[in-house]
């Protein structure tokens, strides 16, 4: 392979990249808020019918689980299990070609790129949840009362207390997602949005030689590094306290 | 005048009653500890007064307004968030493991509720809060963070963080139990010195001598009642009740 067309294997993918990397940035800016919303969901305690069983009066079995049955936390807790349960590339799908085989409805091309954004932040979101629960179970039950008996509100302890401590303690869960993710968006390929992966698997079937695909890889071990980078140092800055 | 007032409180975790019949007052520039073997309901009596914990049953008053009161059939019912909230402006507690909030600066610690909750001007706080650093020997401590000071230095800036909200009565929850003897030493003499100034508090605390010699009145508790009480000096060292002589027979020697 000469040096001419290695150059234009390199141009074609950069394109590619900036794909890549718009899935990537996208992806985080809507699934880490959501994540925090699902966590919220799944956190919930609310127990409508705790009613049904009194404290100080014995109940039968039934209305003991209707009493503890928290609605809000299952609904969450099922959306989580079926995110975390299929594969994404099956939810991409489902996504992009869900509305026209349901609904019969005609979507543009643009919609390609919405579904990938729409199909990763979902997914990633479920993740995030998780590892948002993880850190604020971890945080010591001293830290609400203290906040408790100083007189802040449920919102203000949660704001200024647990979620600053939160951040700190799932950052290295993070890092592996964000670099995971970097990785994943070569998954958008089977709804054939142009990102890089798809990009060099066209090049490669149409001029027969493995290149691209090497050169695809390099860009996603250098994006991967950047990425590992700019995580450990938002970590190192984060250690003034411990 | 009484500062606060407990009346028949009960306390059941499951099936296990922790809290009998509790009643206790404590006066203006009174100092009470609690003492009494592990298990004995100390730190769940405290927890109940500082509305950790919900009591099942009896009154629990603060200057006179309720934060709890026992219905006809002596359960407790709570008044609502807004009177809560203000109750709690009444009351300060130490931990016995500090709880600083690990991610703000001893200033921070010690000025963000007061502004925040007590909506006092920033001047004012300020000024406070330095004369308590001052007063709990932390000035030029400022700027650090809980991890990077000792342990007798981290209950030191908890107690002034108490203080910073005004507190009328202050709880103390075996504030030496995680310190080494002579740190310990530097806590009770922080403590001696709120006594000496006539700020009430209440102790639950494990060192007998202290107690002895800082509060005005000890209560002895055991399985979820009181047992004894009365004048520090009687108690310690002529306890009536049989119970009472064996747990402070260990002390005695």
């Amino acid at each position: 392979m000469d040096f001419q067309s290695l150059l234009h294997i390199v141009q074609q993918l950069l394109g590619g990249l900036t794909s890549s990397i718009a899935i990537f940035v996208l992806t985080l800016v809507f699934s880490m808020p959501l994540g925090l919303l699902i966590t919220f969901g799944r956190m919930s305690k609310w127990a409508p019918l705790r009613r049904l069983a009194p404290k100080d009066v014995p109940v039968g079995k039934c209305r003991k689980a209707l009493a503890v049955f928290k609605p809000i936390q299952c609904i969450f807790k099922g959306f989580i299990a079926i995110v975390r349960g299929t594969p994404l590339m099956l939810q991409l799908f489902a996504i992009f070609y869900g509305p026209y085989y349901l609904f019969g409805m005609s979507l543009s091309l643009e919609y390609r790129f919405t579904a990938v954004i729409i199909g990763f932040s979902i997914n990633y979101a479920a993740y995030f949840a998780e590892i948002y629960r993880s850190g604020i179970e971890s945080i010591p039950v001293g830290q609400y009362e203290a906040a408790t008996v100083l007189g802040y509100s449920k919102t203000q302890t949660f704001f200024r207390i647990i979620f600053p401590q939160m951040c700190k303690r799932i950052l290295p869960p993070v890092t592996n997602e964000a670099i995971t993710l970097v990785k994943d968006t070569s998954l958008a390929f089977v709804i054939s949005y142009q990102e890089m992966f798809t990009i060099a698997k066209q090049i490669s079937a149409a001029q027969t030689t493995i290149m691209p695909l090497i050169v695809a890889g390099v860009f996603y071990f250098i994006f991967n590094d950047v990425v590992a980078f700019i995580m450990d140092r938002i970590e190192k800055k984060m250690n003034y306290y411990r | 005048m009484k500062l606060l007032e407990i009346n028949h409180c009960n306390k059941k975790f499951g099936e296990n009653e922790v809290l009998k019949d509790i009643s206790l007052s404590v006066e203006e520039g009174q100092v009470v500890s609690i003492i009494g073997p592990s298990g004995s309901g100390k730190s769940t009596l405290l927890r109940c007064a500082t509305l950790l914990e919900t009591m099942d049953g009896g009154d629990l008053i603060y200057l006179g307004e309720y934060a709890a009161k026992a219905d006809t059939e002596g359960k407790s019912v709570y008044s609502d968030k807004a009177a809560l909230h203000k109750i709690k402006q009444h009351f300060g507690l130490v931990f016995q493991n500090f709880n600083l909030f690990p991610h703000y600066t001893v200033w921070k610690n010690i000025t963000e509720a007061p502004l925040l909750i007590g909506k006092r001007p920033k001047e004012e706080v300020f000024a406070e809060a330095k004369q308590l650093l001052q007063k709990m020997g932390l000035s030029g401590k400022e700027d650090a963070y809980p991890y990077q000071l000792s342990g007798g230095q981290q209950q030191r800036v908890s107690i002034a963080r108490a203080l910073a909200m005004r507190p009328k009565i202050l709880f103390f929850d075996e504030p030496t139990s995680a310190l080494d003897p002579e740190l310990t030493g530097e806590i009770l003499r922080v403590i001696k010195e709120l006594a000496s100034e006539h700020m009430t508090m209440v102790i639950v605390t494990h060192e007998m001598s202290f107690a002895r010699d800082v509060s005005n009145h000890i209560i002895f508790m055991d399985g979820g009642v009181i047992v004894e009480e009365g004048e520090p000096l009687e108690l310690i060292n002529h306890p009536k009740q049989e119970r009472t002589k064996a747990f402070l027979s260990r002390f005695q020697q």
